[in-house]
């Protein structure tokens, strides 16, 4: 099972990650767990500057930036 | 979960309202009418020339700009002299939304430069970004747009380097984690081609904004001439505003005369007033260069992306913003007058501090402070205070205090909440004495 988290204090652009993450892991057919990181001091934890961010089981895959839906499938592959 | 919490009170929200308003009473019929009279003339003057156009541009900043290279020089390793000077303006780059800009401060603070440039990137950033820019310039006047752009780059620097020497001591906790920083991308194409394509789009802005400030020579029947600038035209009256003294009248004073005692009235030559007549010609120019430039230029997904994060910013800001336009014509009815005069209605010291201090605790949503300013400046605020109010309004509120305390502390916060207090005040009172 995938842990995949998505890093951002809660504007638009993180909800349209989620999305897009959920719509991957669905297509993918993998088993997955979504949490959203919202506490400003955990995403600093990251070591991320700029949101929104997504980690896959606790690392950072993509920083600053809402990718596509394939982009996040190749992500989780 | 918490979504659909947020319909629903909205929902219990407008049935209150619906159900108890007092339709009856003439205030509120002029509170309506104004709330709509307010939509209207933002529909009309501002929306198809400045905000259309800088949303597009917005988009254009987050597709075609690297934000990582950016983000480079405000790392840890970064030039201090280069990061505060990168700090200032970055707002104008990074934070078009002001929903980054926390998060992008807390990273500058724990994981990059440091306290002083994070202080600056905050108090300027939320102040720059393309809309609120040219929104204040149009709005509010030309003058308080320049002067909120001059004073919030200005200053940041200003309070970066106080809060930097404040705390030169304090050991900075560093986070542990490694920096992850956004991969480079690759330059798909020459730096210049990407600055003449933003430099084309921000030029059509100015140009289709261009503002007539009504600037003529007056001549009336019984044969008196003078300069003054027009307010605004009635079936039967004009109203000026004085550029030399007339009479009893000064300079600076507001007159209204019926039309039957003017005998002519010409424009002045200015380069402005000329400007303004050949506008669209130079705009249109504009707009068809960037046409030209997106079509040779850019890959069809990456234009694609442009429109896509267009339409993000309009859909998070257009509501906030008519919305926010509709509800202030709506409680600038009912808004006693002369409370707002005696309190910001001249520029002394008690006045500016009264504003950046309301500032500095309310919460604004992204670009609604412009129309509360425009109300609040209808009912007789002074230009110094409504500069102190723009300078701390976006910078911080009441929720944004609470998250900048878990970063930064209690101590480091309230120094940075007296500075810019402090600042905001004495930038709006300067600004005050001269325009």
């Amino acid at each position: 099972m995938k842990k995949i988290q998505i890093l951002g204090t809660g504007c638009p652009k993180c909800s349209k990650l989620t999305e897009n993450a959920q719509a991957a892991a669905t297509d993918l057919g993998i088993e997955y767990k979504i949490e959203k990181v919202t506490d400003i001091n955990q995403i600093m934890g990251f070591g991320v500057m700029m949101t929104p961010a997504l980690a896959v089981d606790g690392d950072v895959k993509s920083v600053g930036k809402v990718p596509s839906v394939e982009d996040i499938k190749k992500i989780l592959a | 979960m918490k979504r659909e919490w947020k319909i629903f009170a909205a929902l219990v929200g407008i049935f209150i309202v619906a159900y108890a308003l007092p339709l009856g009473s003439p205030k509120t019929q002029q509170a309506i009418q104004e709330a709509f009279r307010l939509l209207q003339w933002y529909a009309r003057n501002h929306t198809l020339a400045c905000v259309v156009p800088a949303l597009f541009i917005a988009g254009a900043i987050i597709t075609f700009l690297s934000q990582a290279s950016v983000m480079r020089y405000l790392g840890p390793n970064a030039n201090p002299v280069l990061a505060y000077a990168v700090a200032s303006v970055a707002g104008c780059v990074l934070a078009v939304c002001s929903c980054s800009v926390l998060p992008m401060f807390a990273g500058i603070y724990q994981l990059g430069a440091g306290l002083g440039p994070a202080s600056a990137f905050l108090y300027s950033g939320p102040a720059i970004n393309v809309l609120a820019i040219f929104l204040s310039a149009r709005v509010l006047g030309l003058s308080i747009g320049v002067g909120r752009v001059v004073g919030a780059v200005a200053f940041s620097v200003v309070i970066g380097l106080l809060m930097a020497v404040v705390f030169r001591k304090g050991e900075r906790a560093k986070a542990a984690a490694a920096l992850q920083m956004p991969e480079p991308e690759k330059p798909r194409r020459h730096i210049g081609k990407t600055a003449l394509f933003l430099a084309c789009m921000i030029g059509f802005l100015v140009f289709s904004d261009w503002f007539n400030p009504g600037n003529v020579v007056v001549t009336t029947t019984d044969g008196r001439e003078f300069k003054a600038a027009v307010i605004h035209e009635t079936k039967d009256n004009i109203r000026f505003q004085l550029e030399q003294n007339l009479g009893p009248d000064k300079t600076g004073d507001k007159i209204s005369l019926p039309k039957t005692q003017i005998a002519e009235m010409t424009e002045q030559q200015t380069w402005v007033i000329a400007v303004y007549h050949i506008r669209w010609y130079l705009a249109g120019l504009l707009g068809l260069a960037v046409l030209i430039m997106a079509w040779r230029w850019y890959e069809r997904e990456e234009l694609r992306q442009w429109m896509s994060n267009t339409w993000q910013f309009t859909k998070l800001l257009v509501p906030l913003l008519y919305g926010g336009v509709f509800v202030v014509g709506f409680v600038s009815v009912l808004l006693p007058e002369k409370h707002i005069a005696q309190w910001v209605g001249d520029n002394s010291l008690r006045a500016n501090l009264v504003a950046s201090v309301i500032g500095t605790f309310w919460y604004f949503a992204t670009l609604t402070e412009i129309p509360i300013t425009q109300a609040l400046m209808k009912l007789g605020m002074h230009n110094g205070p409504v500069l102190a109010l723009l300078l701390a309004g976006p910078a911080l509120s009441l929720p944004n205090i609470l998250v900048i305390r878990k970063v930064m502390g209690n101590s480091r916060t309230i120094v940075f909440i007296l500075l810019v207090v402090v600042m905001s005040t004495v930038v709006g009172m300067f600004f005050g004495t001269f325009f």
